[in-house]
């Protein structure tokens, strides 16, 4: 068992400058305890994708950006040298808003990650795939055709599939960045509905598609202005009963 | 005249513009064929020349072509995919890379018989390579790569940055990402691009002038060392330095360099359509 304790991801302090000076997130504090989904929410422009990106450092890909403050996944820096940023996307994965499956095969999908690692293991890799896509409630719409193209599959399926991706790395967070944007109702239920068994084994950081998803998928939820934390905590309290005034228009629908 | 009557005029006049485009090459290689195609038989392609050229085949000739080809893809390909993933992948905005993308376009502009001049001076003279095949390909190779650049580095970032960004965040490296997301999804543009500088080689007169082809020469090189004949050098030999030369030698020549640039194309474009297919997108 994870020790419930102690945070699985803590920020202290971090600041994230653009090349041109402007602060995208600004003197961010925060603890994420293992084992539940934790939701930011806030409207565009808040910094809520920013933050998820740094989380696994895909925001070295923005040129002259500057981050301060500090980042830790289990106590150990995410920004010292000894970490192989390779190595931490690994375990921490991101999904994106848009599904964006690799051209080629289900299967090809779903051990990329795996076999850009070095894994050549037949055997762990089939177990790896029966695994992440039951874990994703894919595997019984896909099971028969695993060597079919992944761009074949619905939207809905599309986004299913990339978390299984993720999934297959068994990664210790998952990152998931609006993740039902583009699917219909249905497809968003069953994305949503596998959150709850997901979070057995993951922690999930979630940028929802809106307040009230952010309400019925949040263990916690933190809420995000202008590049800052304006509050955070569990979430009967932040969408009953929120400290702070401008969380509560946000979340009545005041504003956004 | 109504504005429906205008529309229709100024849609069959674009029509016609674009078929008479088409017109010029299909004139050529009508012609050509009409006129070479009587020369074309086993002897033609498989036979040294004799009597002066005026007999006999063009053998030495065709298979020059074909090394050569080879040679100046073996010269620019690797060059040229490296430039490309660099600028389109790696460079930053320096004096580096300002460097090589002013050299591109400078080497885009020289006119070939000056790199055939360079050849001369910086591979047979200066490197001691003489007039031999190694110098040709090394010249060709070089006078290939801004078109091959070009076009690849296009391809490259024509490859949505949301697959490079998946791929990372799957945990692959920068190199593995390039290696299995960008460069085969690059890769019909990339062959475009090798095969249009290729073909371009192929048909090249003025740069093998002084660094590689013979004039006459009855016999296949033995060494990358060795001279060779070359269709078109050989075609403007033919056509213009030896006095009483059947005209059907010189257009049976002239279709077989027709056919040879011309079977690269279609190579490219079947090649292009199989992996687009494979690919599905």
């Amino acid at each position: 068992m994870p020790e419930q304790n102690h945070p699985k991801i803590s920020l202290l302090d971090v600041t994230f400058r653009y090349a041109d000076e402007t602060e995208a997130l600004r003197k961010i504090t925060l603890d994420i305890a293992p084992n539940q989904v934790y939701v930011l929410f806030g409207p565009s422009r808040s910094g809520k994708s920013t933050l998820l990106r740094l989380l696994n450092r895909l925001s070295d890909l923005t040129e002259g950006a500057q981050v301060s403050g500090r980042i830790a996944l289990n106590g150990q820096d995410i920004f010292s040298p000894a970490v192989r940023v390779a190595a931490l996307r690994r375990r921490v994965s991101m999904v994106f808003a848009i599904p964006t499956p690799l051209p080629g095969s289900i299967r090809e999908n779903l051990t990329y990650g795996l076999r850009m690692a070095g894994a050549t293991d037949p055997l762990m890799l089939e177990e790896r795939i029966q695994q992440s896509l039951v874990q994703a409630a894919l595997w019984d719409e896909v099971k028969d055709r695993l060597d079919h193209s992944a761009m074949a599959l619905s939207g809905g399926q599309q986004q299913r599939l990339c978390i299984a991706r993720s999934l297959a790395l068994q990664p210790e967070v998952l990152l998931l960045d609006n993740p039902t944007s583009g699917l219909d109702p249905l497809s968003t239920a069953t994305v949503e509905d596998s959150l709850y068994e997901l979070k057995r084994s993951y922690t999930i950081i979630m940028v929802p598609h809106s307040v009230q998803q952010a309400g019925r998928v949040a263990d916690r939820a933190a809420f995000m202005l202008d590049g800052e934390l304006i509050e955070e905590g569990p979430r009967d309290r932040i969408f009953i009963n929120p400290t702070h005034e401008r969380t509560e228009s946000y979340v009545t629908g005041r504003f956004g | 005249m109504t504005r429906q009557q205008a529309q229709k005029i100024a849609v069959s006049a674009i029509t016609a513009a674009a078929g008479l485009v088409v017109l010029p090459i299909v004139l050529v290689i009508v012609y050509i064929i009409v006129m070479g195609a009587g020369a074309i038989n086993w002897t033609f392609l498989t036979a040294l020349p004799s009597e002066g050229m005026t007999e006999g085949g063009i053998m030495p000739a065709i298979l020059g072509t074909v090394i050569l080809t080879f040679g100046t893809a073996i010269v620019s390909i690797p060059l040229a995919i490296g430039a490309a993933v660099y600028l389109a992948e790696y460079a930053q905005d320096n004096w580096l890379t300002r460097a090589v993308r002013l050299a591109i376009v400078n080497l885009a502009g020289i006119p070939s018989i000056v790199y055939g001049l360079f050849g001369l001076g910086a591979f047979v003279l200066f490197l001691k390579l003489g007039t031999s095949i190694i110098a040709g390909s090394l010249t060709l190779g070089i006078m290939t790569l801004p078109v091959v650049i070009s076009t690849s580095e296009e391809a490259i970032l024509a490859v949505p940055q949301r697959f490079r960004m998946v791929s990372l965040s799957l945990g692959a490296t920068k190199l593995q990402t390039i290696r299995h997301q960008v460069l085969p999804q690059a890769l019909p543009g990339i062959l475009t691009g090798m095969i249009l500088g290729l073909s371009r080689a192929a048909g090249e007169t003025a740069t093998l002038l002084f660094t590689v082809a013979a004039f006459y020469l009855p016999r296949l090189p033995q060494s990358l060392f060795d001279q060779t004949m070359a269709l078109p050098y050989h075609l403007y030999v033919i056509a213009t330095q030896v006095p009483n030369m059947p005209l059907t030698i010189q257009y049976g020549t002239a279709l077989i360099l027709l056919l040879i640039v011309l079977s690269l194309t279609l190579v490219a474009s079947v090649v292009r359509t199989r992996v687009r297919r494979r690919r599905e997108w």
